[in-house]
């Protein structure tokens, strides 16, 4: 499998749109999560552009391939993506934290098309998503369950309640994707949580690791294929990625947890995340 | 609908969460939707009923509640019909941020069938019984509580509580409950409409779960001695039956609220909230736990001490009886 030249440049393309369009979003709400949904817009866009069955038109379809943004607050990032796919208008990301809108800083499932869980409190995707996967077992259907988590949630216990019993149930159609962004509020992981040995801690709970840049698109991509083919063991895919990806003065910096965007900003970001798109597609995923 | 056709026999030779898992293997073999789940309380809690003919439909998520409960709120996503089952503190508590958000907040089909309510569990101590759920499950939004008062009545609330869309939160005892109904029919349980057991104009005693047992038992003394108590089961906390409370402050002017549960938040506070908002005056005492962690020993003994057994709603009766206030006032026109 894997993706082909054509697809790296159209995935490209589209990571490129959705960064500006986060940062656009992350101006209308007046504020928004942005550093961690930078550092995920590479593997949501590898999701919904290129392995989830999803159907804009029956958001509900029974059939579908689920996606859980177990790390909630990254919404500013995450509704462009649904809204740029096509399940609802994107005249809506224009209302973003407004009073009565549909959208809120953490994402509703019964008001958000697309969504399939709602999150904000931290560690509890990967539970729901096992549900959904021992369900789907039950209706003998044949779907992927894809969980985006921050690694700072990571530091959560019920994310390990729910990886030892992905485990024991050989749930190996849930796909946990970890964005390891190494920053979260209050400093790097490292100094507020150790993490590592990160990697080690997911094979203790019996899954194998598939560790990658979580912003080249060929690697995203093969770690997809390794955890889509998985039959006995459960993978999970350590994405190693920079908060505030694109963005230059935001780039690896936890202080860009959160943050306002005035219109000069967003001009300077826009320009700041083609320059970042272009030396990337440049490199051609090398 | 489950065909409920338990005999006195039955009902009696049954613990109340016997019931419950007979109850929902009947649900189970008419939908294949519906699901168990429990936190290595399967046995205790008796959701392992499933076992012998669903054992691929009841998923055991070891010591772990948080799981648990999100996994239930997975497979309700999926259509299933889940049924969480483990201790009512490891409930409302130890699973509640996942309650909150993944159940109630999505509003999702999953019934939590939660036992060892109250001090039911009265030797283990504080770290087991479960006095505060109520508060705390009545303050989610989409979420029905129900507390059952007996062996039949979990029966019918079961069924009902499947049959009922959303989040449900039922709370039963450990053990036996003392029989209030004497047969299924009886038992006419409707959630959110409080069950009249005794008429009576001089006072209302509003009882929930193993209180309704208590009140009866009170209200039979109080008739010898020239006292008319209405009792009232209000099995279904939220919704609360507003129209039954109303009717009783105008009827009788003097409530006593009973329940297994600390005496903030609960039933007597639920039935404050409506009384205080008919703007009525009305005389009322709250019975349950004072806002203390329990002593040990055995639940009727500890319902005894803490002055909700039937000695202690005669004593509260008959102090409210005695209370003085203008009882020649014509309320007809206010209600």
């Amino acid at each position: 499998m894997g993706i082909s030249e054509q697809d790296f440049n159209m995935l490209e393309d589209k990571a490129r749109e959705l960064r500006k369009l986060t940062v656009q979003t992350v101006s209308w709400a007046g504020g928004g999560h942005i550093g961690g949904a930078l550092s995920a817009t590479d593997i949501l866009t590898m999701i919904y552009y290129k392995y989830a069955r999803v159907d804009v038109k029956n958001p509900k379809w029974e059939d579908r391939d689920r996606v859980i943004v177990s790390k909630g607050h990254i919404g500013v990032g995450y509704a462009p993506v649904l809204a740029d796919k096509g399940f609802f208008d994107k005249e809506w990301l224009k209302t973003y934290n407004h009073t009565e809108s549909k959208l809120g800083m953490h994402l509703d499932v019964n008001k958000v098309p697309g969504l399939d869980a709602s999150s904000g409190s931290l560690g509890h995707g990967l539970s729901i998503a096992l549900g959904n996967s021992l369900g789907a077992k039950l209706l003998k259907k044949d779907i992927n369950i894809y969980v985006i988590m921050g690694d700072g949630e990571c530091d959560e216990g019920s994310i390990w309640e729910a990886a030892m019993a992905i485990s024991h149930f050989k749930a190996t159609n849930v796909i946990p994707i970890v964005d390891r962004n190494r920053c979260m509020i209050d400093g790097p992981t490292e100094e507020v949580m150790k993490l590592e040995p990160f990697a080690d801690k997911w094979r203790a709970f019996g899954f194998d690791v598939v560790e990658i840049d979580g912003h080249n698109m060929y690697q995203i991509a093969e770690a997809f294929d390794k955890a889509k083919a998985a039959k006995d063991k459960p993978v999970v895919i350590i994405a190693n990625t920079f908060k505030g990806c694109g963005i230059s003065w935001m780039q690896d910096k936890y202080e860009y947890h959160y943050a306002s965007i005035d219109a000069s900003g967003v001009e300077k970001s826009v320009a700041d995340i083609d320059a970042y798109h272009d030396a990337r597609k440049a490199k051609g995923g090398k | 609908m489950a065909n409920l056709n338990y005999t006195m026999l039955e009902a009696t030779n049954m613990t109340t969460a016997e019931m419950y898992g007979s109850t929902l293997v009947q649900l189970a073999e008419q939908d294949s939707k519906v699901v168990g789940l429990s936190a290595d309380l399967a046995k205790s809690t008796k959701i392992g009923a499933l076992l012998d003919k669903f054992s691929d439909r009841l998923f055991n998520a070891g010591i772990a509640e948080q799981n648990m409960f999100g996994m239930a709120a997975g497979l309700a996503q999926m259509g299933f019909v889940p049924f969480a089952s483990t201790f009512a503190i490891f409930t409302a508590m130890r699973g509640l941020d996942q309650i909150h958000t993944d159940i109630c907040y999505q509003n999702l089909n999953v019934k939590m069938i939660a036992t060892h309510a109250g001090l039911s569990f009265g030797q283990a101590g504080s770290t087991h019984h479960c006095t505060e759920d109520i508060a705390i499950m009545r303050t989610m939004a989409n979420c029905k509580v129900i507390v059952p008062c007996d062996g039949f009545e979990t029966a019918k609330a079961v069924a009902a509580a499947y049959e009922t869309p959303g989040p449900v939160y039922l709370r039963i005892n450990r053990g036996f409950d003392m029989p209030v109904y004497k047969s299924m029919d009886e038992c006419k349980f409707e959630l959110g409409k409080a069950q009249e057991m005794k008429e009576g104009t001089d006072l209302t005693i509003i009882a929930t779960g193993a209180c309704v047992a208590r009140a009866m038992d009170a209200a039979k003394v109080l008739e010898g001695e020239g006292i008319r108590a209405r009792v009232l089961n209000m099995h279904t906390i939220k919704p609360i039956d507003a129209d039954a409370i109303k009717k009783a402050v105008h009827d009788t002017r003097r409530i006593i609220t009973v329940e297994d549960h600390n005496i903030y938040g609960g039933l007597g506070s639920a039935v404050a909230e409506v009384m205080v908002e008919t703007g009525k005056a009305c005389a009322f005492k709250k019975l349950g736990v004072p806002d203390v962690f329990s002593i040990i020993g055995l639940h009727e003994d500890l319902m005894d001490y803490y002055g909700y057994g039937a000695n202690g709603i005669l004593a509260a009766a008959r102090e409210l009886m005695g209370a003085d206030f203008e009882e020649d006032d014509n309320w007809d026109d206010e209600i």
